[in-house]
């Protein structure tokens, strides 16, 4: 099953090698990583996403727990969280699917940050599904460019699942 | 005042309380082997090589319970040491190793004696530093040490650029506070109640007790719980001396090389009380077939060896002397049981077994068995010395034939399996210890592989005993080929490319001697336990010999071979005619 996990760890370079070393030596796969300074400059925030059946992702969070810049690990799917991740694509339609794109764009909130004569760079913002769909509907259109951030993932407040 | 970094190194160290420092000098670390040079209070020790230099500082850890500590330079020097490192890793073994490094300015750019021993180290130590400013050395040092020695144990790199060394400032001592670790030491009370509870209701119970029980000094409690609950007690290969092994209650070694009834035992159980263990599979055998019918207590001061290998029915997060403390707390003043009448019937059973199958070998008047030389060993010290093993065939017989009272009298690479690691190991408890008589008992392959700290011991009159138990092969593997490889030796025969180990032994100034009938092999022990010097023994012991019991890789540990197949049926044939 696929979990998002959060860390918070210290900012210190090194860090982020005995991260992904402790999943690379293990044989374990990132599906996806974002990192970023906190509030406090000396903390970062990571979000990890993997999978792995429980017994997996119980030694997942353990050996991150050991790990001495690891301040504090939270596994995501156990609480009701809000995921999201940024995406930038760059689309290059045919002439007749242009307005096609624009009205995709605008369907899924998207916004066109970027446009030349024959590509539009649209910013989408959402959970994975959401992600997935526009991808889905584009792409007949000619996707040139795809860049995405990784998850990111809050818990709701106040509420246990 | 301001001082350099080779000068704060060396006050750190003091403040540390640390005497002897294992080492060799090059480029990058001049400026600190200079303030050395005529320092009273740290004793460095030249090795021969820097991997000797981090199995000595390990010996010396494992004797002692402080922590070791290897000095050494950048690039060819940092990377000798990863074996060690790692070594010391798998044992949950104390170490700081400082190796040095090439100018701040100048790492990244393929300089001369660059190699990034952070990034190589990394996953084999519990921390590492690259000290890239003197002002925080003092503080590194202070949480090398104390990460090294605190929760579960391990080994620390500091990598020292040479500008670093030479920069000054004030020295300081700051008091430590990592928020991001924060081992746990108490176990839960109520955990700990369940499991007592949980010991009261189970008939056949084991204790499985590991190298946790001597890291954590909990070896008295052990023996209190085993002797007050009536358990019998098997303990791994990093347990043997965390629990008396001439004690009745005491079941060998389990596992691969284990006793029949140790396995036996744990097959049957219907409670594993696992302490300072992590379920190896050496110790297991066939995970799935492992102790069906056991519930399962494990206790452990590393969460992540908790449900790693086996399910756990009551898991107990802490260090293992505080636990056991408690447990034996809950048993006499809560439990309550009769323990006597409980146990009868499973020790009565475990009796049984152990008649059915002791520990034994053939001896033989014509030639020397190895085993044979192990027990004369342990007869002749009476048990009281600090025995070191390679890792083979020698450290299983050592395992089985050598019985172990004291705790931190076994120094053995458990975990890496490290051809090597015992002679310098055992020059590094001699140093700690120079009134106790230290053995490494060895063979012919392995003593090869640091044979240069020959020269170690003699200059430093280290008086270390080296036993060779040579059968002019690499025996166990040579093992494994005869039941499991159709007797292909492929690479494992040494024979006349084995050397003269008198002769090497005595152009290094050691004592050398041999042994080649049965009855030479007690005078050469007596006499070589007689001389203050170093001594290398040759047994020249039978090559046949194997391993026994053993239970083939992947099979249940009950299903032990205690002969080579065909040689069981050729003794049938024998007596049928």
């Amino acid at each position: 099953m696929r979990h998002t996990i959060s860390l918070l760890v210290e900012n210190k370079f090194g860090v982020l090698s005995r991260i992904s070393g402790l999943f690379s030596g293990r044989g374990y796969n990132i599906e996806s990583l974002s990192v970023g300074e906190t509030i406090d400059p000396q903390i970062s925030i990571m979000t990890i996403v993997t999978s792995g059946d429980d017994q997996i992702i119980e030694q997942i969070t353990k050996q991150l727990n050991k790990l001495i810049d690891v301040i504090k690990v939270v596994d995501m799917t156990e609480l009701e969280h809000v995921e999201r991740e940024m995406v930038l694509i760059k689309v290059a339609p045919k002439q007749e699917d242009k307005a096609e794109v624009l009205r995709l764009a605008e369907i899924f909130r998207g916004r066109v940050v970027d446009s030349s004569q024959r590509t539009y760079t649209i910013e989408v913002t959402g959970d994975e599904k959401k992600i997935e769909a526009i991808v889905e509907l584009l792409k007949p259109m000619g996707i040139k460019e795809f860049m995405r951030t990784g998850k990111i993932a809050i818990a709701r407040e106040g509420i246990k699942k | 005042m301001k001082i350099s970094g080779a000068e704060i190194f060396i006050e750190s160290l003091k403040k540390e309380g640390v005497k002897h420092i294992f080492g060799y000098p090059g480029g990058v670390v001049l400026n600190i082997f200079d303030r050395l040079y005529d320092n009273k209070d740290i004793q460095l020790i030249l090795t021969r090589h820097e991997q000797g230099a981090v199995h000595a500082a390990d010996g010396y850890a494992r004797s002692t319970g402080k922590p070791g500590v290897a000095l050494v330079t950048s690039g060819p020097g940092a990377t000798n040491t990863v074996t060690g490192i790692a070594n010391a890793s798998m044992d949950s073994i104390p170490l700081v190793v400082f190796s040095g490094q090439v100018p701040t300015m100048l790492i990244g750019n393929d300089a001369f004696q660059e190699a990034d021993i952070v990034g190589i180290s990394r996953p084999c130590t519990k921390y590492n530093y690259l000290a890239k400013d003197v002002r925080d050395l003092s503080r590194i040092v202070r949480e090398a040490f104390y990460i090294a020695m605190s929760g579960r144990p391990g080994p620390v790199l500091i990598d020292l650029p040479k500008d670093v060394t030479a920069s000054k400032t004030e020295f300081t001592w700051p008091e430590i506070k990592i928020r991001s670790y924060n081992p746990t030491y108490e176990g839960n009370k109520w955990m700990i109640t369940q499991a007592a509870h949980l010991i009261a209701k189970s008939k056949k119970v084991v204790i499985l007790a590991g190298g946790g029980v001597i890291l954590s000094g909990g070896s008295k409690e052990l023996k209190e719980l085993a002797e007050y609950t009536d358990i019998p007690v098997t303990m791994t290969l990093m347990g043997l001396g965390g629990f008396p092994g001439t004690h009745e209650l005491s079941l060998g070694m389990p596992g691969m090389h284990g006793t029949y009834y140790a396995n036996k035992a744990i097959q049957e159980s219907d409670l594993l009380i696992a302490i300072g263990m992590r379920f190896d599979d050496r110790v297991t055998g066939k995970i799935d077939a492992f102790a069906p019918h056991a519930k399962i207590i494990h206790i452990d001061i590393d969460p992540t060896s908790i449900r790693k290998n086996v399910r756990v029915d009551i898991p107990i997060v802490g260090d293992v002397k505080r636990v056991l403390t408690v447990l034996n707390k809950v048993l006499k003043e809560e439990v309550k049981e009769q323990w006597n009448e409980v146990r009868k019937a499973w020790l009565k059973q475990i009796d049984a077994w152990r008649k059915e199958r002791p520990l034994t070998y053939t001896y033989s008047n014509e030639v020397i068995k190895p085993q044979f030389v192990v027990e004369k060993i342990h007869e002749l010290t009476k048990g009281d010395a600090i025995i070191a093993t390679e890792v083979g065939q020698n450290q299983m017989w050592t395992a089985q034939f050598y019985k172990f009272d004291k705790p931190r009298t076994l120094l053995t690479s458990g975990g890496l399996g490290t051809m090597g690691y015992g002679f310098p190991a055992a020059i590094g408890a001699q140093l700690a210890h120079p009134n106790k008589l230290v053995i490494d008992i060895a063979g012919d392959g392995s003593i090869q592989m640091n044979i240069q700290e020959l020269a170690t011991a003699v200059i430093n009159k280290l008086p270390v005993k080296v036993a060779i138990l040579n059968n002019r092969y690499l025996g166990m593997v040579r093992q494994w080929q005869e039941l499991f490889f159709s007797e292909r030796y492929s690479h494992t025969k040494l024979d006349e490319s084995v050397p003269d180990f008198v002769k090497i032994a005595e152009a290094y100034g050691a004592v050398g001697l041999r042994a080649t009938k049965p009855g030479e092999v007690e005078p050469v022990l007596k006499e070589a336990f007689k001389t203050k010097r170093t001594v290398f023994m040759d047994f020249v012991v039978d090559w046949k010999e194997k391993v026994f019991p053993m239970v083939p890789p992947g099979a249940p540990i009950d299903q032990m071979l205690f002969e080579k197949p065909e040689e069981k049926a050729e003794k049938k044939l024998k007596a049928v005619k």
